[in-house]
């Protein structure tokens, strides 16, 4: 063996952590459901997989959605990442065509110009030479950034940044270390052979003018793979674990796989895929409120040291803004939901008292949901509109009826939302209707997400009403109104519904665009998602809320919510509506212009 | 002659400028709106005895025609310039320049605005009523009717609506409201001998001599019935008739009453005219909204700056005659505080 | 100690010395606005599981304050969370976290009375 014993440390740390990632997988990966696992195996030979390689070349060595969030933050991250890929990738290139094969002992790859000390000569290998030169100083350029920001986060975009462990330090430092002691042994080695290029071979002359080089070569190329090797144990007890985890998750997302109502595997390989980047922290309204040990990142550290508890757990508002934002594109909300399932799993209710029974046959059912017995403005619109369009349908939970089972959900008690969810869907189908109409968010999703309705298209009332103007089944009259839209979290982020609201309310009234709307919109603060968060706490929120609202000059502001209505109704006197109302004001303020007839308005 | 101008036109403001012209000040009263009198012009009878609210204004218009005293209606301030030895040059809306050696403000308060109660139905349902709404159809002398133009067969008053309440941010007890309410309920069983009448409290708050008797005599001589529970929501029926929601919470048991008008007792709160003149002349407000007394024993009548004194409801809620006193101690304050500056 | 006349069954009458304050202290603890009930009863007009049991929490807060546990977990475990009592609380109780620490916190207090 001629390895030289310098490049043990390296080896060893190289081998140690293919080895323990392997382990680890192979753990996780046996975790899964057994859909799952056909799912990996039926993919695996498909197209699936190049498209998982790309999605790591974009979002692992690019981190193009990082770049996009913040350009200093995404450069700075992808001259660390693509730049040490290259660096691999070039040596390896380097040595295979110096060596006219690619069966050369892989040390000699990585301390190559200690290996092959001969300068370079051919065109092909100064350029080479230069490339791993140049690839150098980018990565230097990314070194220099994280320093900054570990001085000032500011130009990077966020406003927090997360704390450090032990482990996370001393892989820090080896990572650091990594790039400038390879500089410095590879200039040393220059000063002495000529071998460098243009940034080692200065710097390896100027050594040497000074330093006895041959003396303290070795001991350089010591350094290099001594910060390699500590980068290398210590990765399993670092943030940097995410790295290679965060690879593992891209590939079983693209082959398909998704999160349970409980913990698995999977569930592991999102949590540890974490890169603890802190970009949660800044989406996080609740650190308006001085909630600031919750927050996703947080969440997802306790649950690595197994350190969890009720109190963080479920202060939270399951508003989605993280999980939008998160670079690695997280489940955090139903990450966060399978946790709460998993917390209160020994007390989940029976609801024995419901009863089933034969429903109304209608065409159209109308679940208004209980929040909107406390907005009755809503629901009167929303029967005006159907009775005034002669719409066939039964209000099914006009006296009594059961929740839709969406805020036991949230926190958490599945078992007990499924027996909601069995007793509502036996009363749904047995109506025969073909439509499913909600005029609450909450409900909406669990229905579209949680429900199995054959046959039955669940439609929230912005899709609905718009479909009736569509159909000329309402008349539309613009009136000389400027409001703001709120998207509500759950029908925006949460079921995507981002346009119809907006196409209806334009033939009503005149639309503001604002920065925070759609994907970006936030959170009123009433959210059902959070069990812990005191009502004062709320109220800042909120008041947040609406002082951006504000700044937008809107003489209403419209919602799809009642709990976003009631929530916003308290705090200001800017008139709020929900887009129901608005329509049938619309409606009568038309046919009062008309004088077909009169309606109350 | 010093000069004091008294901000807000109602009955503390026209009390106290009163009693501080008849003292020998030159008093100007500042009223935004057309007439003074304030909010004493839409009751009907006032409790506990049913005096009629024209008896008090008739009381404080006699004193009016004072030479001491100017009232500028219609005109609210614009700007205010405090000098250096406290005193305000101050500039109305009309372009009119006054001094004044001292301020009084009397801006009183506003009716809770029951529309933000969304489930009681307010501005919603027909026949869902304020006491405020009930007592200018009293004083007009209309009817009590549905929106159908029946006789109503059962009537509910809901205590408390914006008061005690922390979700509408008003976590005080209005003080006023019980009272009207059995008042109110007393007048319609009156006129309606064979309606039934509810008030939906949580706690009955008649204080002192006068009130508790009057609470007696609703439930002997007009047979006013209580509950106690706070209504939830109200839900219209197909005829605009109302069912009510509350849990009778002595029978720890869920109630559902059919109604034919609801009256929502609203609650005092600070009007806009307190947080204008708050702002204007830098004074502090409480969490609640109304203004900041120096001091619940010795300072009631001053704010949070010297040479700014306030009386009546826009320091909290208050009784017709609690304001009246209050504004005569006001007068008081002012008296003392002009002679040692001199 | 004198029976004072309070002879009758126990099911009649509350017996503040026999209470147990545990399960509440540590409800309390954990949300204390809790404390803040007037007992207004407007959580349990609402209520939408009380439309179709006699679900009343409001009578539980009252339960727990005299120490009475028995039948608590069969009563909590009617609620369906769907939160209309914390809309419409006077006092800004957070309802939702009563019923949930409740939940848990019967299970665990019945689960030690059952090892004694």
């Amino acid at each position: 063996m001629d390895i030289p014993f310098f490049a043990w440390p390296f080896l060893l740390g190289i081998t140690f952590i293919i080895v323990f990632f392997i382990i680890i997988s192979i753990i996780w990966i046996t975790g899964l459901s057994g859909i799952d696992r056909v799912r990996i195996r039926k993919n695996f030979f498909t197209v699936k997989t190049f498209q998982a390689i790309w999605e790591v070349f974009r979002e692992s060595l690019i981190h193009r959605k990082m770049y996009k969030r913040n350009p200093v933050l995404g450069y700075m991250h992808m001259s660390f990442a693509f730049g040490w890929f290259l660096l691999i990738v070039v040596g390896h290139i380097e040595a295979a065509v110096h060596y006219h094969t690619l069966n050369f002992p892989f040390w000699k790859s990585i301390f190559f110009r200690y290996a092959e000390t001969n300068p370079p000569v051919t065109f092909i290998a100064k350029a080479f030479s230069a490339a791993s030169d140049f690839l150098l100083i980018y990565i230097f350029s990314g070194v220099f950034l994280a320093l900054y920001k570990r001085f000032n986060s500011k130009p990077f975009g966020m406003k927090k940044t997360t704390h450090l462990k032990t482990g996370d330090k001393i892989a820090l430092i080896g990572l650091w270390l990594i790039f400038p002691t390879r500089y410095v042994c590879e200039s040393i080695t220059a000063g002495i052979y000529h071998n460098g290029s243009f940034f080692t071979q200065p710097t390896g002359n100027f050594l040497a003018s000074f330093l006895p080089l041959q003396s303290i070569e070795l001991a350089s190329w010591w350094v290099y793979s001594l910060s390699l090797a500590v980068f290398f144990f210590a990765l399993p007890v670092s943030r940097y674990m995410h790295i290679p985890v965060e690879i593992l998750l891209i590939f079983v997302r693209k082959y398909g796989v998704r999160l349970k109502k409980h913990v698995n595997g999977y569930t592991r390989i999102q949590t540890f895929a974490c890169s603890r980047c802190g970009v949660c922290l800044d989406s996080c309204q609740m650190i308006k409120a001085n909630i600031n040990n919750s927050q996703s990142v947080y969440f997802l550290k306790q649950i690595r040291g197994r350190k969890l508890n009720d109190e963080q757990l479920f202060n939270c508002l399951l508003c989605g803004r993280c999980q939008k934002d998160c670079p690695v594109g997280l489940d955090l909300n139903d990450l966060r939901i399978t946790q709460r399932i998993e917390s209160t799993k020994t007390y989940n209710s029976k609801y024995d008292y419901l009863k089933g029974g034969i429903s109304p046959q209608a065409d159209v059912v109308y679940f208004t949901g209980c929040m909107t017995h406390l907005t009755p403005s809503i629901k009167k619109a929303m029967l005006n509109v159907l009775d005034y369009a002669n719409i066939n349908y039964w209000f099914m939970d006009k006296d009594e009826a059961s929740c839709c089972g969406r805020p036991l959900m949230q926190a958490g008690q599945y078992e007990a939302a499924k027996k909601l969810i069995r007793n509502n869907t036996e009363k749904i189908l047995s109506s025969g209707a073909k439509i499913l109409l909600v005029s609450c968010p909450i409900c909406y999703q669990i229905f579209n997400e949680d429900y199995k309705l054959p046959g039955v298209k669940v439609m929230h009332h912005s899709e609905y009403l718009l479909e009736l103007v569509n159909q000329g089944l309402i008349p539309t009259i613009k009136l000389p109104v400027n409001a703001v839209y709120h998207d509500p979290c759950t029908l925006g982020r949460g079921s995507h519904i981002y346009e119809p609201p907006r196409e209806l309310l334009k033939n009503y009234l005149s639309l503001i665009p604002m920065k925070q709307e759609k994907e970006d919109a936030l959170c009123c603060g009433g959210s059902l998602g959070n069990i812990k968060i005191e009502m004062d706490e709320r109220k800042q929120i909120r008041d947040d809320v609406l002082d951006t609202f504000k700044s937008y000059n809107p003489d209403q502001i419209i919602t799809a919510c009642p709990l976003c209505k009631k929530t916003f109704a308290m705090g200001t006197d800017i008139e709020i509506h929900d887009l129901a109302e608005v329509v049938w004001k619309g409606i009568s303020r038309k046919e009062h212009l008309d004088k077909k007839i009169r309606l109350p308005i | 002659m010093k000069q004091i101008v008294t901000i807000g036109g109602g009955i503390a403001g026209i009390e106290a400028s009163t009693t501080l012209a008849q003292m020998g000040y030159d008093v100007t009263i500042i009223e935004k709106d057309k007439n003074t009198g304030g909010k004493m012009n839409e009751w009907n009878v006032l409790f506990p005895n049913e005096r009629p609210a024209t008896e008090i204004t008739d009381y404080l218009y006699k004193k009016i025609n004072n030479s001491n005293l100017h009232i500028l209606t219609g005109t609210t301030i614009s700007k205010a310039t405090r000098k250096p030895n406290g005193s305000y040059s101050l500039l109305t809306d009309k372009n009119e320049k006054l001094h004044a050696d001292t301020i009084l403000i009397s801006t009183g308060f506003e009716p809770f605005d029951a529309t933000k109660k969304e489930e009681y139905g307010y501005s919603i349902y027909e026949n869902v009523i304020t006491s405020v709404d009930l007592e200018n159809m009293l004083r007009k002398g209309q009817p009590i009717l549905t929106s159908k133009g029946k006789k109503p067969k059962r009537i509910a008053f809901i205590h408390c609506v914006g008061s005690r309440d922390a979700k509408c941010g008003n976590k005080y007890c209005s003080r006023v409201c019980c009272v009207t309410g059995i008042k109110q309920a007393i007048e319609c069983s009156r006129q309606l001998p064979d309606s039934e009448m509810f008030c939906f409290y949580l706690d009955i708050r008649m204080f002192g001599l006068e009130w508790e008797k009057l609470y007696q005599s609703a439930q002997e001589e007009y047979n006013v019935q209580f509950i106690r529970g706070r209504m939830s929501e109200a839900c219209e029926n197909q005829d605009e008739s109302l069912i009510i929601k509350a849990e009778d919470t002595l029978s720890g048991l869920p109630l559902k009453m059919k109604v034919d008008l609801i009256v929502l007792l609203v609650g005092i709160t600070p009007g806009k005219g307190t947080k204008d003149m708050a702002s204007m002349f830098s004074l502090e407000r409480e969490e609640n909204g109304f203004l900041h007394i120096d001091d619940p024993h010795f300072g009631k009548n001053y704010s949070s700056k010297k040479g700014v004194f306030i009386t009546g409801t826009c320091v909290g809620p208050m009784t017709v005659d609690e304001t009246l006193e209050n504004a005569r101690s006001a007068a008081v304050e002012i008296d003392n505080y002009l002679t040692k500056i001199k | 100690m004198v029976s004072f006349g309070f002879e009758l069954l126990d099911s009649k009458r509350i017996d503040y010395n026999k209470s147990d304050g545990r399960l509440l202290n540590e409800i309390l603890e954990k949300e204390p606005s809790f404390k803040r009930c007037i007992s207004c009863g407007g959580c349990t007009a609402t209520c939408t599981a009380g439309s179709l049991t006699n679900f009343n929490i409001r009578k539980i807060n009252l339960m727990l304050r005299h120490g009475q546990t028995e039948g608590l977990e069969k009563e909590i475990s009617k609620c369906m969370l769907c939160g209309k009592c914390f809309l419409v609380c006077p006092r800004d109780i957070n309802l939702r976290n009563v019923i949930m620490l409740i939940k848990k916190g019967v299970l665990k207090y019945n689960t030690e009375k059952k090892k004694i």
